[in-house]
């Protein structure tokens, strides 16, 4: 997946030279998940930018790039990072357009690696959606497979409005087919992975991989669960899940992010609200503990698992 | 003291670094500073060092082995933090970044209790009231602002004057370049507070030279925030023991934050996931290498002390016993109960974790049921 998103960038990069790519260590190292391997030289130091140390400083002079027609796709190194420029994101990138009614735009795009699961020391394992989607004026995306990081990046950077883009770092080695031809779903709408009956799993980024494995190891005990990848956080297309929650009855959220106050309670709330006759079971939402996130021998615990997962579908299903 | 006080009315010093010792280990002079170290303490010196070393050795293989998550290895900063280490009292505070293992190790946080954040079993590990060493941040250059309030603290307790106590941040070059750090300085002078702010350049911020943060020598920004700034070879413990004192010593009877940059180099890699090889000439690591903190002191120790042979032995034993006890010590920590990480998330009881955490206490044990 981390090659997809560097072809991603690369491809941007050669469609406008307005797009920029900027951020700690992004040019000679090609950053430390080497996303953007290979861009300084072909692109040179004028568009890959190698910033001094400071996550303000990269987002806010990006906001000013954007004012000045540039579109500039910053990396932010690990999750845990972001908050030095959450003032930056969150009153001036955010605001800019409604704050101008309109006039402005400001196509900034955040890559943040996140998540856990890799085995990290502290601030590099983190799921900071929320703090964002619950942002207005951003939109708030993370893919599960490379071939729609390789599309979801494009679409990301030719989004007129800033967008944070969460790449599910340790889903970074996975591997699949690109379909380079055929461009997928646009940026907002979330995909059905898989057809199921009985329990709906929604999922995001890396626990899209988890909530498959689960619904394999579900079938071998004659379960049929469908799982929906929501692709998109904000906007989030509840209309798909709506469909599907009408067709199976019950909803499971899963994501890393702590569960109080995050993605999935949203998501409970809509779903309850539009579809509380055809529902059979209250929605369940399986994510972190309400604590930092642990130290690195812990964080299984921590982390939504397979059978984390399925005891909530065993929960769903004994209502 | 009197000597040194002029040096601070000049704000800076440099554009040579203060050295004491060069790196063929001859004594020099310098007009403003100076050390007073017997024979006995170069030994102390030479110790701490290679000690400091040795553990930076072992935990690098300890992750090669899988042992440890990930270590930042400080090999050939041991001058730097051992110089600025020993010159702290014990009422003064450190407060370090996430590569301070030397100046950990003379404050006296054990190296096992050290090396708990690292493999993963714990965010710190030590007691940062009783070593005045605190703990470790990884978050770039936010410990700065942690130490001026930290310092802004002994002010309104009184312990500014005689008999006083500072706080030493620790920061590396690219530091330098977060907001954090530019408030951290600004809030240091404007409060007038007892903290030394001691830079590392070590010439690298992971693959970025210093070059990419900053246009003048670094000790030249405190100029501009209306503090001295001086320039020390990193690599010379004797004069980063010397500078450090002696803006410790101002710091505590009140003259106010000082910056030192010490320059110095990162010989290993960033941190163990890191690939140097992409970015840096090896030629530049060779330059460095003939400057190394521990030849240089044992240079010194060959000219002045008779004993060397039996200190170096002894020495040596020492760092063997580290050694041993830090593989088998980090194989030993037991991991952490998967209900630990409730524990001490609030100071006071929260209902919504407990509840939290009894539900997934019962989870775990709806397994052993099962099993
Ligand atoms: C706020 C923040 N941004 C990014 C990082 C990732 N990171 C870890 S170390 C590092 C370079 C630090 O360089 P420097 O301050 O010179 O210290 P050194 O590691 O060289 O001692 C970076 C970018 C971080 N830890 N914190």
């Amino acid at each position: 997946m981390a090659r997809a998103i560097g072809m991603g960038l690369r491809r941007a990069l050669e469609d406008d030279p307005k797009t920029l790519v900027m951020g700690e260590d992004v040019g000679q190292l090609g950053g430390v998940f080497r996303v953007t391997d290979g861009l300084l030289k072909d692109f040179g130091e004028a568009r890959v930018i190698d910033t001094p140390l400071g996550e303000a400083g990269i987002i806010g002079t990006a906001v000013g790039l954007a004012l000045r027609g540039y579109r500039p796709v910053c990396e932010i190194q690990f999750d845990g990072f972001v908050y030095p420029a959450f003032d930056q994101i969150v009153s001036s990138l955010a605001k800019l357009h409604a704050r101008s009614r309109g006039s402005l735009t400001v196509p900034v795009v955040i890559r943040i690696p996140f998540g856990g699961g890799i085995g990290a020391v502290e601030h590099h394992s983190e799921s900071p959606e929320a703090y964002f989607t619950h942002t207005p004026g951003l939109r708030v995306v993370s893919p599960a497979t490379p071939n729609d990081a390789y599309w979801m990046i494009q679409q990301a950077i030719s989004c007129a409005d800033p967008v944070v883009f969460l790449e599910p770092k340790r889903r970074y080695w996975e591997k699949s087919e690109l379909d380079i031809e055929s461009e997928p779903l646009p940026m907002g709408a979330a995909r059905l992975v898989l057809p199921g009956s009985q329990v709906t799993i929604a999922a995001y980024g890396p626990t899209v991989r988890t909530a498959l494995d689960a619904a394999a190891t579900a079938r071998e005990e004659g379960l049929s669960l469908e799982v929906i990848d929501l692709r998109s956080l904000s906007p989030l297309d509840v209309d798909a899940v709506e469909a599907s929650v009408r067709r199976t009855g019950r909803l499971v959220v899963v994501h890393e992010a702590v569960v109080a106050h995050g993605v999935g309670a949203e998501l409970a709330a809509q779903i309850t609200e539009r579809c509380f006759h055809s529902l059979e079971a209250p929605v369940l939402r399986v994510g972190g503990a309400a604590v930092p996130y642990p130290p690195a021998r812990v964080e299984e615990h921590y982390l939504p698992d397979v059978d984390r997962l399925l005891h909530a579908v065993d929960r769903a299903l004994a209502y | 003291m009197e000597q040194v006080a002029s040096v601070w009315d000049g704000a800076e010093v440099g554009p040579e670094a203060v050295q004491l010792l060069t790196p063929q280990g001859r004594r020099v002079e310098h007009p403003s500073f100076a050390v007073d170290v017997s024979v006995q303490d170069l030994r102390g010196l030479y110790r701490d060092l290679v000690l400091a070393r040795r553990l930076d050795t072992e935990a690098t293989a300890l992750q090669r082995q899988g042992e440890l998550g990930l270590w930042p290895p400080a090999l050939g900063q041991e001058a730097a933090q051992i110089g600025s280490g020993r010159a702290l009292t014990a009422a003064d505070h450190a407060f370090p970044t996430y590569r301070e293992h030397g100046v950990a190790l003379v404050r006296g946080v054990g190296p096992l209790e050290l090396l708990r954040m690292f493999r993963g079993v714990d965010h710190g590990g030590w007691d940062p009231v009783a070593t005045g060493f605190h703990l470790y941040t990884i978050v770039i250059g936010a410990q700065t602002l942690h130490a001026t309030g930290y310092a802004m603290g002994l002010q309104r307790d009184g312990r500014v004057g005689d008999d006083g106590s500072a706080v030493l941040a620790y920061l590396g070059d690219g530091a330098t370049s977060e907001g954090a750090v530019s408030e951290a300085f600004v809030w240091a002078a404007a409060m007038n507070a007892p903290v030394v702010f001691f830079c590392q350049n070590n010439g690298w911020a992971i693959s970025e030279p210093t070059a990419k943060q900053t246009r003048i020598p670094l000790y030249q920004r405190a100029r501009g925030f209306g503090f001295p700034g001086i320039r020390v070879d990193g690599n010379d413990v004797l004069a980063v023991l010397a500078v450090t004192r002696a803006a410790l010593a101002r710091a505590r009877e009140g003259g106010g934050p000082v910056l030192v940059e010490a320059v110095t180099y990162r010989m290993g890699a960033h941190t163990t996931s890191d690939d140097p090889t992409r970015y840096r000439d090896p030629d530049e690591v060779a330059a460095w290498k003939a400057r190394d903190p521990i030849a240089r002191v044992a240079a010194l120790l060959g000219r002045e002390d008779p004993g060397l042979a039996e200190v170096v032995a002894e020495v040596e034993r020492e760092a063997g016993e580290l050694a041993e006890r830090v593989r088998h010590g980090v194989r030993a920590m037991p991991d952490p109960g998967p209900l630990d990480m409730y524990d001490s998330v609030y100071a006071e009881p929260n209902v919504a974790l407990a509840r939290e955490r009894d539900e997934h206490a019962a989870y775990l044990a709806s397994f052993e049921e099962v099993s």
